[in-house]
């Protein structure tokens, strides 16, 4: 005979609880926290590169790029005027999990930041499943990837506040089509908030860069 | 294939709740999976299968119940299922929505032969 056992309960709780205090800290301190995902090649780094030249005098910025192996992406942050860079090799491993994430947050002076990004693993699967503490998770999609990517992976577009439309300056390059890939992904998020720009030729930074500093304020006047 | 971490995390906890309540065996693991939760069953089932090789779970079975996806609408409130991953709101259009299932990832319950547990009814 067989018995059963009721347990119910959530698999990934240890990873939720270590991310929801992170995220109670980061609120306590003000700190606004995005969470960058995409597939490897989209250009979250040159992203990052070009927002902390554009927001690095006006507030504290601390960030953390993973990556598989290397640490080339942290160089590059550092290189394009990071103040304070955390680089998080995983060593195979496909996502970024709270643990690491706090690990990191753990040597940050909190008090002295206004702003965490976070750079996730290159993957649009993995990383969907592990709450990072984040406000925020920010995807981004390139013109040189198919603009179908937001129905390929609906979990990632759906648990994700923002979509950045990068290499803006390709466009007609390729099949991508601007109008298929916002309708797309209006059909997994309808209140995905979306930006149009190429980080090779600035064109269209500003609004994001406005926008990213209007969260930042309205987190610390919180 | 974050599928061969989660497996090690259902290991984990399962684990704890033997050694918790006495049990010296599990038979099986049954999980409920939301088809939103971008974990394959395949590769979960198999993940579990390597990592509790030669230990104390080995033999035991994953049996995962997936569950499909429901959203609610904000405007008219209607619930609605999302077989193909459009979340528009078939009544009023609206894709102001919230998922209300598909995103589970929980284990339900454990079954083991009775009599290996000392506190289980």
């Amino acid at each position: 005979m067989m018995d059963k056992i009721a347990i119910e309960k959530k698999v990934l709780s240890e990873n939720d609880k270590l991310a929801g205090s992170l995220r109670e800290r980061l609120t306590a301190h003000r700190i606004l926290c995005l969470n960058l995902v995409s597939s490897p090649g989209s250009g979250k780094t040159s992203l990052l590169e070009k927002t902390i030249a554009a927001l690095n005098s006006e507030f504290r910025i601390a960030l953390i790029a993973g990556d598989v192996q290397t640490e080339n992406d942290a160089r590059r942050l550092k290189r394009a005027g990071g103040k304070v860079v955390f680089p998080i090799v995983t060593g195979g491993r496909c996502h970024l999990d709270a643990r690491m994430v706090t690990s990191i947050t753990d040597q940050l002076s909190l008090d002295d930041l206004d702003i965490l990004l976070v750079e996730n693993v290159g993957n649009l699967v993995c990383p969907s499943s592990y709450d990072l503490g984040e406000d925020m998770k920010v995807v981004l999609i390139s013109t040189t990837e198919g603009d179908d990517k937001p129905l390929k992976y609906p979990g990632m577009f759906l648990r994700s506040s923002v979509m950045v439309i990068n290499k803006i300056d390709l466009l007609g390059s390729s099949d991508f089509d601007m109008a298929t890939v916002k309708q797309n992904a209006r059909s997994i998020n309808g209140q995905l908030i979306m930006f149009e720009l190429s980080c090779r030729t600035g064109a269209g930074l500003a609004p994001w860069n406005q926008w990213l500093g209007e969260q930042a304020k309205r987190k610390r006047s919180r | 294939m974050h599928e061969l971490n989660i497996a090690g995390n259902i290991a984990d906890m399962v684990r704890r709740e033997m050694s918790e309540r006495g049990l010296s065996q599990v038979e099986a693991i049954s999980l409920r999976l939301g088809r939103m939760t971008d974990v394959n069953p395949d590769a979960l089932s198999f993940g579990f299968g390597v990592i509790t090789r030669d230990t104390e779970l080995a033999g035991a079975k994953l049996i995962i119940e997936e569950i499909p996806v429901a959203a609610k609408c904000h405007q008219c409130e209607r619930e609605f299922d999302v077989p193909e991953f459009s979340f528009s709101c078939p009544s009023c259009g609206s894709n102001a929505v919230r998922l209300i299932r598909g995103m589970e990832l929980e284990i339900a319950s454990l079954e083991v032969v009775e009599n290996t547990s000392a506190t289980s009814l």
